[in-house]
């Protein structure tokens, strides 16, 4: 251990020496080969990445020893820590070798440091904030960065006229111009590590961020232009050079802009097309972007400008394409990536600065540049916010201002940049350098540290984060339309104008070519958020605590007065979480015997917590495909059965809400069955039923088949092998069935996980003997939508009777359907129901469909609506009767009735 | 958005006949809040241009039955206006009734006009629902 912690400790150092005196390395091919060494130390040969390895090590314990302390974070931006960390550390570099190592190259930095960065901020762009305020951010960037830039230079130009600036800074007009354009950009990195911390509002963070995005083809225009200028030298420059430098502002900022839509293009159509290969989906992201980078640097195009292209125009596209778990590890890689380089870059800017042979200090250039910016900065904010204001529809205040141009940071790029200036032709180098160093390190520390209590103090409006609500998302879009029309109507064709055009041209084209086809069809906005609401309640339902699960869940059914308790502890825990979910569930609650219920209660236990080990772990092997195994799925057998349970929770508050507010029936119909009743009913051959089945039946298919166990021994036989067993079987036909018979909407659950035992509890498996349980459940848990209780009887219905038929048992299973007489029925329903009969009368079932049904399954009875029942009751839950009634026969509702 | 247009017309006015008044009036509704109507004359007529003027706009483009409710059915029809054809029936169904919940607090199955203000208290309504050009 202390071996292998030596070398580590002491690498920065030995890389320092390394350089000086090589010949001394135990390795090094000076020394003759005493045999074969036992220990060979080949430093050189790893030294490069070993060092970039170290360095990213440092600076990423460096972040973390920082945020050990709440309190020191709070306070300072981390930036101005890595700045301060990077300082110590060039300063024990520069004791140690005498000389200055490990700085900012700008070739690194240009290279490898700030695409990440970009990258991620392009992405991650909130782009419909982005495009709302385009025009205030095109004009800050274009406008005001020039103006940045011009009058900086002027004015330090004229300040060197009045003599305050020592001579030694030897500079002409060009010469501060093209400081002034370098000095003049706000810096992405820098804006970003500062007001993510900060938490403006989302139009002030958007306004400074996007800013200082877009400004960099302006600065590097500038900054070439200038950088031409004044390697020609003053005297050579013609009218056509300034006009061709306008030109090139164009050319560069458009094509970069569209090198990046053409690799968003690319990446986008080619993320389409892997389905089979998703493991390289996160890889394609990065590659294409990173492309798009070089490209534009290649062509000497606005790099920055083409990677913010390129993750804007990507993303919608390529998210709707990439598998979920793809769109996590490009989310956290991306971070990793622009969190690591943002550190990276900070480290080595403050080392930079310790060294002071690149620099040279003049005070009145220095105290000049940084009161010039400040004070530039600020009155190009308030000009050009003044102009803004007139077109806007919310004008920005005067402490927006003031947090705008208090925020105009500058940063590594302008470093970068400083270094990359030819000594030779710009004698005044050095002395740039170090008004560069102080103007970064002032801006990142001195207004870092101070934005945050000036924001507090001047209590700008802060980004307040609410959830999402599919209210608001719809009414939202309803706006939008709204305005668009108007805009439509008066002819005014504005901004929504146009923007309900370019969605209209997205989804009937771009959207169509760019995604695959089964992403393009479930693409919508209120869709996704009505899905991913769902999601995160059911997610924090399961958060939420098994702890409910076993004492409520397990307890409820034995209540007598459970239908108040459940009532009230389910409508706080919706309104605790906060959702009006619609997670229904069919549930019966029959008040059973007492051992039944502990069976019941002991089954649903068991189900629970214990996974049978029905599956072994295939070793997977491949290393291009990372296949769903058995651990997760697993996993999601746990999750649907935690959720399953959860939302039997439920269900009584959603059912009676909805019930009182539209149907007459009495709620309590169905838990009044009496124990007694549901033997003889059972003894009869007939399933107990229980018509808890309220009126918005949730659309999870949840259906159960059951098998005669006589005439499917085989099966039975094996599936005893493997203990608790649930097979779950033919969910394409339950569907089409399902359509055929009922003509109605079938639920929207296209996706079935085949073998999903997750609906276990449906029955006591050891009563029910080898009847063999089918559970149909929709994998997504989240799409189980209600419908009127019709529609769900009747997909009930016609998916029980396709199921009903097994494979192997179909025409005699169908055919001993019972041609049960009408009048059984009638005496058992009072006697079910004591206090009302009526219940039957909500489950009255259209004729017409009812004929559908029953042709459907060519059977022989004479009343369909008998039959329809039977199967209701057959997939609902706690139909358990006590032992001994009918054993192994109680749960085959269907089929038994037909014996009978 | 072509349903905005006729539903904007229809209710607009309550005569068939649309007249410039009418029309003035409606798009009055998008005339952005200046920072000086807020403050003066509480007392006054309310301006047509106001948030709860902004929301009843939006609130009767919904309530196609004009009864102050907006139900089931409403929603799905204005959504199925919205969205493309790509989503299902049930998704939209689910989508309505999700929606409704979330809104609904007096437990009709319906959003009235004081569920709407609310669940829409947190949005920008005055920025979203105003054009520029009618300043």
């Amino acid at each position: 251990m202390l071996r292998a912690a030596l070398p580590l400790l002491g690498l920065p150092l030995a890389g320092a020496g390394a350089t000086e005196e090589p010949t001394q390395e135990p390795g090094s091919p000076g020394e003759p080969p005493p045999g074969l060494a036992l220990f060979r130390w080949q430093w050189h040969e790893v030294e490069a990445p070993y060092l970039v390895a170290l360095w990213i090590l440092v600076a990423s314990l460096a972040k973390i020893v920082f945020h050990l302390s709440r309190k020191v974070t709070s306070l300072v931006p981390e930036s101005c820590l890595l700045i301060l960390l990077g300082l110590a550390l060039g300063g024990i570099v520069l004791a140690v070798a005498k000389k200055a190592e490990y700085q900012l190259e700008p070739g690194t930095f240009f290279l490898f440091l700030l695409p990440p960065i970009v990258l991620d901020s392009g992405y991650f762009m909130p782009s419909r904030l982005f495009f709302d305020n385009l025009g205030a951010i095109l004009t800050y960037a274009v406008v005001g960065t020039l103006w940045n830039a011009f009058t900086t230079g002027a004015a330090l130009w004229g300040l060197q006229q009045a003599g305050l600036v020592a001579p030694r800074v030897q500079a002409g007009l060009l010469d501060f111009l093209l400081f002034g354009s370098l000095i003049s950009a706000v810096d992405p990195v820098a804006v970003l590590a500062v007001f993510e911390e900060v938490h403006v509002n989302e139009t002030l963070f958007i306004i400074v961020f996007g800013e200082s995005l877009l400004n960099d083809a302006v600065t590097v225009v500038l900054y070439k232009v200038c950088n031409s200028f004044v390697e020609m030298g003053s005297a050579n420059v013609r009218a056509t050079d300034y006009l061709k430098g306008v030109a090139s502002l164009f050319v560069v900022s458009l094509g970069g802009a569209a090198v990046g839509l053409v690799f968003a293009f690319l990446l986008a159509l080619t993320t389409r097309f892997t389905k089979r290969v998703r493991i390289i989906e996160p890889l394609l992201v990065f590659l294409l972007a990173y492309a798009a980078y070089l490209t534009a640097e290649m062509a000497s195009l606005s790099a920055i400008l083409a990677v913010t292209m390129c993750g804007l125009g990507c993303k919608k596209y390529v998210e709707a394409n990439i598998s979920h778990k793809s769109r996590t590890a490009v989310k956290y890689t991306m971070k990793t990536l622009a969190s690591c380089a943002e550190t990276v870059i900070f480290m080595l800017l403050g080392i930079s600065a310790v060294d002071s042979s690149k620099w040279a200090w003049d005070s009145g250039l220095v105290l000049g540049t940084l009161f010039f910016i400040l004070f530039f900065r600020a009155l190009g904010v308030v000009l050009q916010t003044w102009v803004l204001n007139q077109f806007r529809l919310v004008p920005l205040d005067k402490i927006d201002q003031v947090v705008m141009s208090y925020g105009g940071l500058r940063g590594a790029v302008a470093f970068a940049l400083v270094i990359l200036l030819d000594r030779t032709k710009v004698p005044a180098k050095d002395y740039f350098v170090a008004t560069t160093i102080v103007v970064v390190f002032f801006t990142v520390i001195v207004q870092g540290l101070t934005i945050k209590p000036l924001v507090k103090w001047l209590k700008v409006k802060r980004s307040e984060h609410h959830k999402p609500t599919l209210n608001q998302e719809l009414h939202e879009h309803t706006f939008d339309h709204i305005l668009a029309a108007v805009e439509d109507v008066v002819g005014h064709h504005g901004y929504h104008y146009w923007r309900d055009r370019w969605e209209q041209f997205d989804k009937k084209y771009l959207s169509q070519l760019l995604m695959r086809r089964s992403a393009y069809r479930i693409r919508d906005q209120i869709w996704d958020v009505y899905y991913r609401l769902n999601i995160r309640d059911a997610i924090s339902f399961v958060d939420q605590g098994g702890h409910v699960l076993s004492s409520t869940g397990l307890t409820l059914p034995s209540m007598p007065s459970r239908n108040s308790v459940a009532e009230t502890s389910v409508t706080n825990l919706l309104r605790e979480s906060g959702s009006g979910a619609c997670l229904d569930l069919q549930v019966i609650d029959t008040v059973r015997s007492g051992r039944d219920r502990e069976d019941a209660a002991m089954h649903h236990l068991l189900c629970g917590g214990l996974y049978k080990p029905r599956r072994r772990y295939k070793a997977s092997c491949s290393r291009h495909f990372i296949s769903e195994d058995a651990q997760e799925r697993q996993d999601k057998e746990v999750f649907q059965q935690n959720m399953k349970r959860r939302l039997e929770s439920f269900k009584s508050t959603k059912h009676n809400i909805c019930f009182t507010k539209s149907k007459p029936r009495p709620r309590k119909a169905g838990r009044k069955k009496k124990d007694g009743v549901a033997n003889t009913e059972a003894t009869n051959g007939k399933p107990p039923r229980d018509l808890g089945f309220h009126d918005t039946a949730a659309v999870i298919l949840t259906v159960e088949s059951e098998e005669e166990e006589d005439s499917d021994s085989s099966e039975t036989e094996k599936e005893d092998d493997e203990g608790i067993i649930f097979v779950a079987r033919a969910t394409s036909e339950v569907l089409q069935e399902g359509k055929i018979s009922g003509s109605l909407e079938v639920c929207p659950s296209p996706r079935i996980i085949p073998p999903s035992p997750t609906c276990a509890e449906k029955e006591l498996p050891w009563k029910s003997g080898q009847g063999d349980l089918a559970v149909y459940v929709s994998s997504e848990t989240t799409k189980i939508v209600p419908v009127d209780m019709q529609t769900g009887w009747n997909q009930s219905i016609s998916s029980l009777e396709s199921l009903a038929s097994p494979p192997c048992t179909q025409a005699p299973t169908m055919t001993r359907l019972p041609p049960r007489p009408r009048a059984r029925e009638e005496p058992q329903a009072p006697l079910k129901l004591p206090l009302s009969s009526d219940p039957h009368s909500c489950f009255a079932f259209p004729p017409s469909l009812a004929k559908a049904g029953r042709s459907r399954s060519e059977s022989s009875a004479d009343i369909p609506r008998q039959q329809e029942l039977q199967p209701l009751m057959g997939h609902e839950d706690h139909t358990h009767l006590s032992p001994g009634t009918a054993n192994s026969h109680w749960c085959i509702h269907f089929n038994k009735g037909g014996r009978l | 958005y072509s349903h905005f247009l006729e539903v904007m017309k229809g209710h607009s006015l309550e005569e068939d006949q649309v007249n410039f008044r009418g029309f003035m009036r409606t798009l009055a509704h998008f005339r952005p809040i200046e920072d000086n109507e807020k403050s003066k004359d509480v007392n006054g007529p309310e301006p047509l241009n106001s948030r709860s003027n902004k929301l009843h706009f939006a609130f009767r483009l919904y309530d196609l039955d004009k009864d102050d409710k907006i139900s089931r059915d409403e929603l799905l029809q204005v959504l199925r206006m919205m969205v493309g054809v790509n989503i299902s029936d049930e998704q939209l169904g689910s989508i309505a009734d999700r929606t409704i919940q979330e809104a609904d607090q007096d437990g009709d199955s319906a959003i009235s006009f004081t569920e709407f203000v609310k669940v829409l208290e947190k949005v920008d309504v005055e920025q979203k629902m105003s054009i520029r050009f009618l300043h």
